[in-house]
């Protein structure tokens, strides 16, 4: 029999398979050629060092967002709010980085700080909210994020700038992009975000699975009945559980203020990094190692698609099918398992 | 400008931009009450939205006048097909239905932009020539003072939208229909023993949410956006989520909300003609709709309680 370890880490893979296989099948029912269409995917991937680059620079925001998912969801929350939170924490980060004057050891922290504490707080209002009136946290999360929006938009045209579409480029001591890395990789836009959000994967699995804190605010996850019962403060941990997973999201919007972009523009629409943070977080199994294999799969597959209309004529787009099909595989493991154990049962 | 014409020019736009979210807030009351989650609405209404147009483009020389109307049945049709994918998840596969929903919402944009790079050869369609207009009323319009307020320069979709809430109330208060559907949100495995077939209402209970959700995407498509691109439907979905939880998962509530959603969105949009508006940054009356939702759940809407059920896969025999 497969113990419930095996299962958790073949079903991820198994959906990812046959996500992958459905791609081909679309693929080859529009007349093209499904092989011809992932190789591309692949070198535009991993095929030189820019495009791994921008492949790496691509998982670094999502790994952060998937983890404020991730984070909120162990304790029984949904934060569809990573978006807003992202483009409190973009506006932040780039806000300290073009005002204030200070040596890097000093300036880069705090502008990453700003940015976790600026995503902390935009998570804290729909924490608080649920914690202490029981107002769902999925409504008022969606709107801090047309909040977020509107009011970061007009700080840009109205407070940062003299209303010009995007702010000034951040100050060298704010930036996370180093020349080495962008001349190593054939000048794509890497940086060293990836470390940050390395170390925030760490400290997400250790604060959970290490310590009282953790302890408590998965409790409060699995029962808050129990963990009420038990003497723990259910409020207390809802509006933790909501900073912290902010401050994850906020982060991410620093890797794109301090690192990718290095500035801000206005945003029309949502960037979309908070939305696919939920795929990420839900094919990571909500697990902090899980969301860095996951938000790597996402960005092979995004920064690869971008390959595919050139060489092998297949719409990038297709690649967003492939991600649907393969949350809506690891959705629906109950039949994968189901089908595993069938096989298992016929084989002996 | 007087208060007059002041609600003269609020009351039609905020119908206009009401009516899509009251359509798929409807489709939300649906399928919540009888368990099961959806927050792939803005999925639906991405595909009723590629849909509407598709069928629009395609068929406006054949049908003339009549394309939009037929449009928007033909992307009810396709989206409530659409919903059987989340309808199977969820009920049978017992999937988690926010993952279910949140791959509905990914599969319908990334198939819609996929298809229509491939019938189209770029990123957007062309704009619909046969759209809905606005039109005054028949008869309702020439009633004094109520009729240039309400029936005048409107959206014949707009009152469809408040007709089928009411409607969607009397389906769900006032038929066994409803009463087993709501019964099958609340207490699945008394509803079983009563003899009702619970995965069959949810199957019911989805798939309405998919037409409803295919209809607010088309008459949005095809009244407000006029085309259809990976911008068409940016976030109305959740807004009519947002309604559903607002509006207590009741229709009327839900449509309620939805009103409201739509008169604080006509208010930044016609404020520089307003007075007591004008002098306002238009900021505050851009986020107005979402704060004003914010303090309103926070302060005198209370508690809600979702339908007992929401959210948990029927297991038949467990307890």
């Amino acid at each position: 029999m497969f113990s419930n370890r095996m299962f958790n880490l073949l079903v991820p893979i198994i959906s990812v398979l046959l996500g992958l296989i459905a791609g081909a099948i679309i693929m080859l029912s529009f007349g093209y050629n499904p092989i011809d269409g992932y190789i591309a995917l692949w070198n535009g991937a991993f095929g030189s060092p820019y495009f791994f680059g921008e492949t790496i620079r691509q998982v670094t925001p999502y790994i952060l967002t998937g983890l404020a998912i991730a984070f909120a969801f162990k304790t029984g929350l949904f934060n569809i709010g990573a978006e807003g939170q992202v483009i409190v924490g973009w506006l932040a980060a780039v806000w300290i980085g073009t005002t204030v004057d200070a040596p890097m050891f000093i300036h880069l922290p705090l502008a990453l700080i700003a940015a976790a504490v600026a995503g902390g707080l935009w998570g804290f209002i729909p924490g608080l909210l649920k914690a202490k009136l029981g107002v769902h946290e999925v409504i008022i999360t969606i709107m801090m994020n047309y909040i977020a929006l509107y009011v970061s938009n007009g700080i840009i045209r109205d407070v940062l700038t003299d209303s010009k579409d995007s702010t000034d480029t951040i100050k060298e001591s704010a930036a996370l992009s180093a020349n080495w890395i962008m001349e190593l990789t054939s000048y794509s836009r890497l940086h060293y975000g990836i470390i940050v959000a390395l170390a925030a994967a760490v400290f997400m699995w250790f604060l959970l699975e290490k310590t009282t804190t953790g302890y408590e605010l998965r409790s409060v996850g699995l029962n808050k009945h129990a963990s009420e019962y038990a003497g723990m403060s259910v409020s207390k941990n809802i509006i933790l559980a909501m900073v912290i997973s902010g401050g994850f999201a906020g982060l991410a919007g620093a890797m794109e203020g301090l690192g990718t972009f290095g500035y801000m523009p206005t945003h029309s629409a949502f960037t979309n990094i908070g939305f696919d943070g939920i795929a990420v977080a839900l094919l990571g199994g909500n697990n902090a190692f899980g969301v860095i294999l996951a938000a790597l799969l996402f960005g092979v597959l995004k920064i690869g698609a971008l390959n595919m209309p050139t060489v092998a004529g297949v719409p990038s787009e297709l690649v967003e099918i492939v991600i649907a099909l393969i949350i809506f595989f690891v959705g629906s493991s109950y039949i994968i398992r189901w089908a595993l154990l069938r096989l298992k049962k016929e084989g002996n | 400008m007087g208060f007059f014409e002041i609600l003269q020019s609020i009351i039609p736009i905020a119908l206009f931009y009401s009516a899509p979210l009251i359509f798929t807030a409807l489709g939300g009351v649906f399928s919540e009450r009888s368990g099961v989650i959806n927050i792939g609405l803005e999925g639906l209404m991405v595909m009723g939205a590629f849909v509407g147009i598709v069928f629009n483009l395609t068929f406006a020389d054949t049908l003339g006048k009549a394309t939009p109307w037929v449009a928007i049945v033909v992307a009810m049709v396709v989206s409530a097909l659409f919903s059987l994918i989340h309808a199977v998840a969820a009920i049978s596969f017992r999937a988690d239905q926010t993952v279910s929903g949140v791959a509905i919402n990914f599969l319908a944009l990334g198939l819609g932009l996929f298809l229509t790079k491939q019938w189209y050869g770029k990123g957007q369609t062309d704009m619909v020539s046969q759209p809905f207009y606005s039109t005054n009323i028949p008869v309702l319009s020439d009633i004094p003072i109520l009729g240039p307020l309400f029936f005048e320069r409107v959206y014949v979709t707009s009152y469809v939208a408040i007709l089928f809430a009411v409607i969607a109330w009397y389906i769900l208060y006032k038929t066994p229909f409803g009463l087993r559907l709501r019964s099958v949100g609340e207490h699945p495995m008394a509803a079983d023993t009563n003899g009702i077939n619970v995965y069959g209402m949810r199957y019911i209970a989805v798939m309405i949410s998919g037409a409803l959700g295919g209809l607010g995407g088309s008459v949005f498509a095809l009244t407000i956006a006029l085309n259809f691109s990976h911008a068409t439907i940016v976030g109305q979905g959740f807004m009519s989520l947002a309604a559903v939880i607002f509006g207590k998962w009741h229709p009327l509530g839900a449509m309620g909300a939805a009103l409201f959603f739509g008169f604080a969105q006509s208010l930044s949009i016609i404020s520089s003609g307003i007075p007591f508006l004008a002098d306002v940054p238009a900021i505050y009356l851009t986020i107005a709709p979402y704060v004003l939702t914010i303090l309103a759940l926070a302060g005198f809407i209370g508690r809600a309680e979702a339908p007992k059920a929401n959210g948990i896969p029927y297991i038949k025999g467990s307890r």
